[in-house]
């Protein structure tokens, strides 16, 4: 990062351009992912998905952006205008400035901040305001339930995300992602997952619990990104397209980009903070500032995968059985799971 | 707060307009408003210039399972003009029969899956539904719409390699209700989702005349083909399936479920039954040129269609064309009960419980 | 079980169904899919399928019975008899052909594809082809004539069936209104009926044929 500001003398260029490279990555990525997830699904469901553009249907995610691109921008007579207009760049905002803080790799992060993981949680719950718009400002009914579960489901679904967070601290020692990745570098046996760089004896104690750990921020994980088994707020069975409904062309693009990107975020979450982030599973073989950037990828494209695999086999929960499932079940086990970690962790 | 969940909805199975007064997410009440798609079939039926041009028209009533349909319509006309048909008729047409229960309890099950989320075993259970259908056409020439139980016999005897393709297809299928199970009979997911939801308790269900997989779910040991047999049924060996409760009360929407998928299995002992006996003969009984039933020769006969009592009223005036054809749609009668057991659930369990009941739309509003 | 052992069982049970479900769908992932890669690839339409009408216009004889077996009424019929000197030719089941058939067209977009008119066809000359592709973007190009009668051959033959009826109902008018000739007659009016007493009327001149 140091090196790119030699280049350029002006500061804001700088951060212009740095800022703007996660965009061109999301733009990437979504394009792979929303081409994997169409092949996927259709192959579980035993049929072949789109094959005429492009060989095998490669061109399908453009031309699917360029058609959302070229499409009338509807607004109802009725709805909210301004919040109508906003919800959706909120909504994608609250996504994006999570990219400042993901550890790419040793070199690459947009913004070293001592307090990563925390403001990763904080900047999540920008999301819930820019759905909650959407919801309101749609003057439809069952926008408005769309938005107003999704509300419910996110905030309860940030308390497992943020003690899971606090367990991987615990261990660590810095909120700093980039520290936290360090620390879990030199191969597979590093990674908090396992256990973390620790003596055997207390990474044998602490392997169960942070297995267990790993499992339930992976499902609240899922949960804050409203997919099956958790997507209530676009339930296309009961609410048409939830708090989507309304919502055509550019600002409905906006919203699919930002449910891309924000699995995208959840996943390289996950991975950072226990499966090691950019670092090689083979201790020093294909590692580096380079390599870093393809193990950080694959990881989380890995997770991205599984998400999707869980997407087309499961069947989706109730309001309350999700609120049953966040309160009582994932809740409990963390802190049962912190205080187990940190009495290990003193003993 | 009143919503409409619109004559176009994702899952509605069809044009339905289902009027809910909500409070919070607590439905407090639900006023199904139906005849979106009612296209005047029983006035159409006096039009006819003779009896069996209806056959097209009442395929057309309950389009996931016309066989059934055509079967009900052509013992109705049989029994009135007391016709005879040959003992390989009535198995092909029990063959017929059972492979459209099959075929439209696969729909329900695998719409049924989308209502609750999980979008793959509704491919699953249409690829084999497209194994029926091919026999089907490899049958009559036509897919979904068939024109094949005439009054009298059949429209066309089985094709050469029949039997070993309808063997295949049992071979393949058995295993796949099994993988259906797993896959979301059983899963605590859908069990959580369906379980306690939408009980029909058995009195209620017996006032408001349900029948089918939805009288059976509640416990109601209750089947036509047993009860008030008609044709070979009473000759082979199956049992009605009965909803017992396992999973919460009996009555709920898991109930009517499984027992829609143990009722394919038993379809599929029906067919290899029905195959092993099949006599040889002519599919064609001797009837008259022109259907002329006596004047004021009313007669009522009721099935087992795949959706419950299928019933047909007709009333003839001497001429060749019926004089008044009633048709007593099950979904009809089953839709009825809606209001009553939706009360108090989350508008979630609204739709699953709509999709329990199983209704295709052309059989309510005919 | 306690409501702690409950809640325990719930979630190992849920996690082993999951598992389960999971299994099946990878397994699914790696299985060829079901897809028949229509237009580039066509499934086999069997033998007795019932698509598109045809009508083979050279046996038809006009016999009204698939028009009047259609449920839908989407076959329209007109004929026209045809005149003792006019030799039609024999249909493929070897009868004569006794009508014209100036009009025949069938509403493809009303046709039920039921199959009803198929049957009561004496000489077979309508059936139901394999072909399922002739989508229009015109209505009015799904009305199928099947007839191959110019306008002014079914004029022509009107007309001729029309003078034919008229000559025909002159003849019958003539020979009601003149004696009977043959012997046979006479005599047996001549033995049974007593001569008239009136002068008859004179004798109309025999029309020429």
């Amino acid at each position: 990062m140091e090196f790119i500001q030699t280049l350029f003398a002006n500061q804001l260029l700088v951060s212009i351009l740095l800022s703007a490279l996660p965009l061109v990555f999301i733009v990437l990525m979504v394009l792979v992912v929303l081409y994997t997830e169409m092949k996927v699904a259709a192959h579980i469901q035993d049929r072949v998905a789109y094959m005429r553009t492009g060989w095998h249907g490669v061109l399908q995610p453009i031309a699917d952006m360029l058609k959302l691109l070229q499409k009338e921008d509807i607004i109802p007579t009725k709805a909210d205008k301004v919040l109508f207009r906003v919800a959706p760049f909120v909504a994608f905002t609250g996504t994006y400035v999570a990219y400042a803080v993901l550890p790419f790799s040793s070199m690459y992060i947009g913004s070293n901040i001592n307090l990563g993981a925390f403001f990763l949680v904080a900047a999540g719950s920008l999301v819930v305001i820019g759905i909650l718009m959407a919801g309101w400002a749609s003057n439809n009914k069952w926008s408005l339930f769309g938005g107003i579960r999704s509300a419910a489901q996110m905030i309860s679904y940030e308390i497992p995300t943020a003690l899971g967070v606090i367990i991987v601290v615990m261990i660590t020692g810095s909120l700093n992602l980039q520290d936290v990745t360090k620390f879990q570098d030199g191969g597979i046996g590093n990674w908090i997952v396992f256990g973390g760089p620790l003596p055997w004896t207390q990474k044998l104690m602490l392997m169960p619990f942070t297995l267990v750990t790993f499992i339930i921020m992976f499902v609240s994980s899922i949960a804050e990104v409203n997919r099956t088994p958790f997507d209530l707020p676009e339930a296309e069975s009961e609410l048409v397209q939830g708090f989507n409904t309304e919502y055509s062309g550019m600002r409905f693009a906006m919203f699919y980009l930002s449910e891309y990107a924000n699995l995208f975020t959840v996943s390289a979450v996950v991975v950072s903070l226990f499966l090691g982030g950019w670092s090689s599973p083979f201790a020093s073989f294909m590692s580096g500032p380079i390599w870093g950037i393809f193990w950080f990828v694959a990881k989380a494209y890995l997770f991205m995968l599984i998400q999707i695999w869980l997407r087309w086999t499961l069947p989706r929960l109730r309001v309350d059985q999700l609120m049953f499932v966040s309160w009582k079940v994932l809740t409990p086990w963390l802190f049962v799971c912190l205080l187990a970690v940190g009495f290990i962790l003193v003993i | 707060m009143i919503i409409n969940m619109g004559p176009q909805h994702p899952s509605t199975h069809g044009v339905l307009r289902l009027e809910i007064v909500v409070d919070g997410e607590i439905i407090v009440d639900c006023i199904p408003h139906i005849g979106y798609l009612h296209r005047c079939f029983e006035k159409h039926c006096e039009q006819m210039t003779n009896y069996q041009q209806v056959i097209p028209y009442a395929d057309r009533m309950d389009y996931c399972s016309a066989m059934t349909n055509e079967w009900a319509f052509a013992l109705a006309a049989e029994r009135m003009l007391k016709i005879e048909v040959p003992e390989r008729v009535e198995y092909i047409r029990v063959i017929m029969a059972e492979l459209q229960r099959i075929a439209s309890h696969l729909i329900a099950v695998g719409t049924y899956g989308i209502d609750s989320g999980a979008f793959t075993p509704f491919l699953y259970t249409f690829i084999d539904r497209e194994k029926i259908l091919d026999l089907f056409e490899m049958t009559c020439g036509a897919r979904l719409l068939y024109n094949y139980i005439w009054i009298g016999g059949l429209s066309h005897d089985l094709p050469v390699n029949f039997i070993e393709q309808v063997m295949d297809f049992i071979r393949y299928f058995r295993p796949r209700i099994k993988m259906l199970n797993d896959l979301l009979t059983y899963n605590e997911i859908f069990v959580k989702r369906t379980a306690n939801v939408g009980v029909l308790p058995k009195d209620v269900a017996i006032h408001y005349a349900v029948s089918g997989p939805q009288l059976r779910g509640s416990g109601v040991n209750w089947d036509l083909r047993r009860d008030d047999p008609y044709s070979i049924y009473h000759k082979l060996d199956w049992q009605p399936q009965i909803g017992k409760g396992e999973v919460g009360t009996v009555g709920d929407c898991w109930d009517r479920h499984i027992v829609r998928m143990r009722e394919m299995e038993q379809s599929l002992n029906i067919i290899e039954q029905a195959l092993a006996g099949l006599p040889e003969g002519n599919v064609k009984a001797a009837i008259p040129k022109r259907i002329r039933p006596e004047k004021d020769a009313e007669i009522y006969v009721r099935t087992e269609a795949s959706r419950g009592e299928l019933g047909y009223y007709i009333m003839s005036d001497g001429t060749a064309s019926p004089f008044r054809v009633k048709a007593r749609g099950p979904a009809f009668v089953n839709l009825s009960v809606l209001p009553e057991i939706a009360r108090g659930g989350l508008i979630a369990d609204l739709v699953l419980t709509a999709g329990s009941i199983d209704i295709v739309l052309g059989e309510v509003d005919r | 079980m306690s409501a702690l052992g409950t809640y325990f069982y719930n979630i190992f049970h849920s996690l082993y169904t999951v598992v389960i479900g999971m299994k099946i769908t990878i397994k699914h992932l790696f299985t060829r899919s079901a897809t028949v890669q229509y237009p580039t690839v066509k499934m086999k339409i069997p033998e007795r399928a019932r698509n598109r009408l045809f009508v083979n216009i050279d046996d038809c004889i006009g016999c009204d019975q698939c028009s009047i077996a259609c449920p839908v009424d989407c076959i329209t019929i007109e004929t026209i008899k045809s005149t003792p000197d006019m030799d039609l030719g024999m249909t493929s089941k070897n009868t004569k052909k006794r009508l014209y058939v100036p009009r025949f067209d069938i509403d493809i977009a009303k046709c039920c594809y039921c199959g009803l008119c198929v049957w009561p066809c004496p000489t077979e000359c309508i059936v139901m082809t394999d072909v399922y592709e002739f989508a229009e973007f015109d209505r009015q190009n799904l009305i199928y004539s099947f007839s191959n009668m110019t306008v002014e051959e079914s004029a022509a033959a009107k007309e001729r069936l029309e003078k034919y009826n008229g000559e025909l109902a002159a003849k019958k008018a003539a020979a009601a209104a003149a004696p009977k000739e043959s012997p046979v007659a006479s005599i047996s009016t001549a033995l049974v009926t007593p001569p008239p007493i009136k002068p008859e009327p004179p004798a109309a001149e025999p029309n020429k044929g």
